[in-house]
């Protein structure tokens, strides 16, 4: 059904990794991040809002205390800078017209 | 779709009104932007609808239900082409608590034959019938063009900058139908700030199922569809719950309050996963196949965050302009967004043929948002949002009502039955109740939904 990826079965999701969930979405991705997050502003929150509510996992603590931030497989709803209080830690902005996500049975 | 090489244009110098590159610049090919490119197409205006996806609709999510009634003006009998998957002829609400379930069921046969009610359809499908519409009556539909920001003349905005070479477009009026983010109206001024508490996130699974397997679950035959509106089931995290049926799959998700959502440990497929392990659930979406996850934002807080919508050579519609209606047991957005496209352009018809683009030249806009259900049903709803994403509503009444009720049904022999009032009285104590907040919610929901 996706272009990218299988269809999995819902009774066995709790064993779904996430990168198979993802992997439902097609996604066009251009070589320029249209999100960009600034690793020296996230390193002294300890809030972390972003971490927990991108609904596609893009935000992943390091083991150092910063942030990494993964364009690629980013749904564009702005639910990180919504959430985000830190001034200057997410810059934020669509990408060229043709990439990112393409949603298909929204 | 038209080759996109036509919308260059002379760039920002813009010294008179026919030396623009179009009459209407309307930004973003879903609902809003194509009733708005529809209406200005079909008064004889050149229209350029821009859409930063590959096609209208690529990148729009929602829950699942679309009230298309506003269509009569536009399409007549739009029932007989429009992208449906299934007519909703069954409407639950339903209470959730870890345990306890309550619905309020109720179905009309009626909605089944035309003109209907709601229906179930996908927005990639949908958007996109909508676009071609405007296309059919003439305006210039450009995919795979990201608007980045506005030209402006002085105060005066005149056109639109592009992400394609050479891709600035001048027009005597831009239709701002940019989204939820909409980055033009905040461009333009035009929203305040933006309050994260104003914002609910959707975020949803749509799972296949056969087709005779929907319908078994969910009673219904045909075309027939099932709308489930959930409070609870949200994991804590103030917001709600659905369930939908398209022909031959579900939808199934929940909406999150941003500010409460990143204040917690749960992330938004968990509580997915929890939802759809609830007993109330899981035989409705048992063995469903995950065909597409997805994510959107929600502009939930009506006229408490609804921006200006009206600027010299600009008018917003949409969820740009927080067109959305989150008031419980309605959840309405495309219908909002159809609509204010629709006066929009008429507005924009109006303004241009009348020689003025101007901030008062567009009032009409205004006029007609006032004038019709788009602004009445937001004031008479105003109280709703915030009543319904209260703390109380989404954490002591629901097992408050459910207890209750589990009680009321329990049958403890050798026990004699209580009171209902006993019970009542006991569940609202123990769900930490007060009696004068309880009385006064009432009192609001009366004022509110009454």
């Amino acid at each position: 059904m996706s272009a990218t990826g299988g269809p999995r079965s819902a009774s066995t999701y709790p064993s779904l990794p996430f990168t198979e969930r993802m992997a439902t979405v097609e996604f066009r991705v251009h070589d320029r991040a249209h999100i960009v997050v600034d690793a020296a502003v996230c390193r002294d929150c300890s809030v972390r809002g972003c971490v927990v509510a991108c609904p596609a996992n893009l935000f992943v603590p390091t083991a150092d205390g910063g942030i990494v931030f993964n364009y690629e497989q980013c749904f564009e709803c702005g639910t990180c800078y919504l959430a985000c209080d830190r001034e200057g830690a997410i810059t934020w902005s669509y990408p060229e017209g043709g990439h990112g996500v393409v949603f298909r049975h929204t | 779709m038209t080759a996109p090489t036509t919308t260059t244009g002379p760039g920002g110098d813009v010294t008179g009104p026919h030396l623009t590159d179009a009459d209407v610049v309307v930004v973003g090919g879903g609902p809003a932007g194509s009733c708005a490119a529809l209406v200005a197409a079909r008064a004889g205006l050149r229209v350029v609808l821009l859409e930063r996806g590959p096609f209208p609709g690529s990148k729009n999510m929602y829950g699942g239900v679309v009230y298309p009634r506003i269509l009569d003006q536009l399409i007549p009998q739009w029932w007989t082409q429009a992208p449906v998957q299934r007519w909703i002829t069954r409407r639950s609400t339903m209470l959730l608590t870890d345990t306890q379930a309550m619905s309020v069921d109720f179905r009309s046969q009626a909605w089944a034959a035309a003109p209907h009610n709601g229906a179930t359809a996908v927005r990639p499908e949908w958007d996109r019938w909508l676009a071609e519409e405007a296309a059919a009556a003439g305006a210039q539909v450009v995919c795979s063009t990201t608007v980045t920001g506005l030209l402006r003349d002085g105060h005066r905005i005149v056109g639109v900058r592009t992400d394609r070479p050479d891709g600035d477009l001048t027009a005597r009026v831009v239709v701002a139908c940019d989204g939820v983010n909409s980055f033009l109206a905040k461009q333009a001024g035009l929203y305040e700030h933006a309050d994260a508490a104003h914002y609910t996130v959707g975020v949803k699974e749509t799972l296949a199922l056969p087709k005779a397997t929907i319908d078994e679950r969910f009673n219904v035959r045909d075309r027939d569809g099932v709308d489930i509106e959930i409070l609870g089931g949200t994991g804590g995290v103030n917001g709600g719950a659905f369930l939908y049926t398209n022909l031959e799959s579900v939808s199934v998700g929940v909406v999150l309050k941003v500010p409460k959502l990143a204040a917690q440990q749960r992330r938004p497929e968990e509580i997915i996963a929890a939802l759809k392990a609830h007993p109330a659930i899981t035989p409705l979406v048992d063995g469903g196949e995950l065909v597409e996850y997805s994510a959107h934002l929600i502009p939930e807080a009506g006229l408490a965050m609804m921006p200006k919508v009206v600027a010299d050579g600009m008018v917003v519609a949409g969820d740009a302009a927080a067109l959305c209606l989150a008031a419980g047991i309605w959840l309405e957005g495309v219908n909002f967004a159809m609509a204010s496209g629709m006066y929009a352009g008429e507005s924009v018809v109006e303004a241009v043929r009348a020689g003025d683009v101007s901030e008062t030249g567009l009032a009409g806009y205004r006029r007609r948002l006032a004038d019709s259900f788009v602004l009445r049903d937001h004031r008479k709803l105003r109280r709703a949002p915030s009543l319904v994403l209260s703390d109380r509503v989404q954490h002591r009444y629901p097992p408050m009502i459910a207890n209750t009720i589990e009680r009321m049904f329990r049958v403890d022999n050798p026990a004699p039955k209580p009171g209902l009032r006993r019970i009542l009285a006991e569940e609202r104590k123990r769900a930490g109740v007060r009696v004068r907040d309880l009385a006064r919610d009432a009192w609001d929901a009366m004022r509110t939904f009454g």
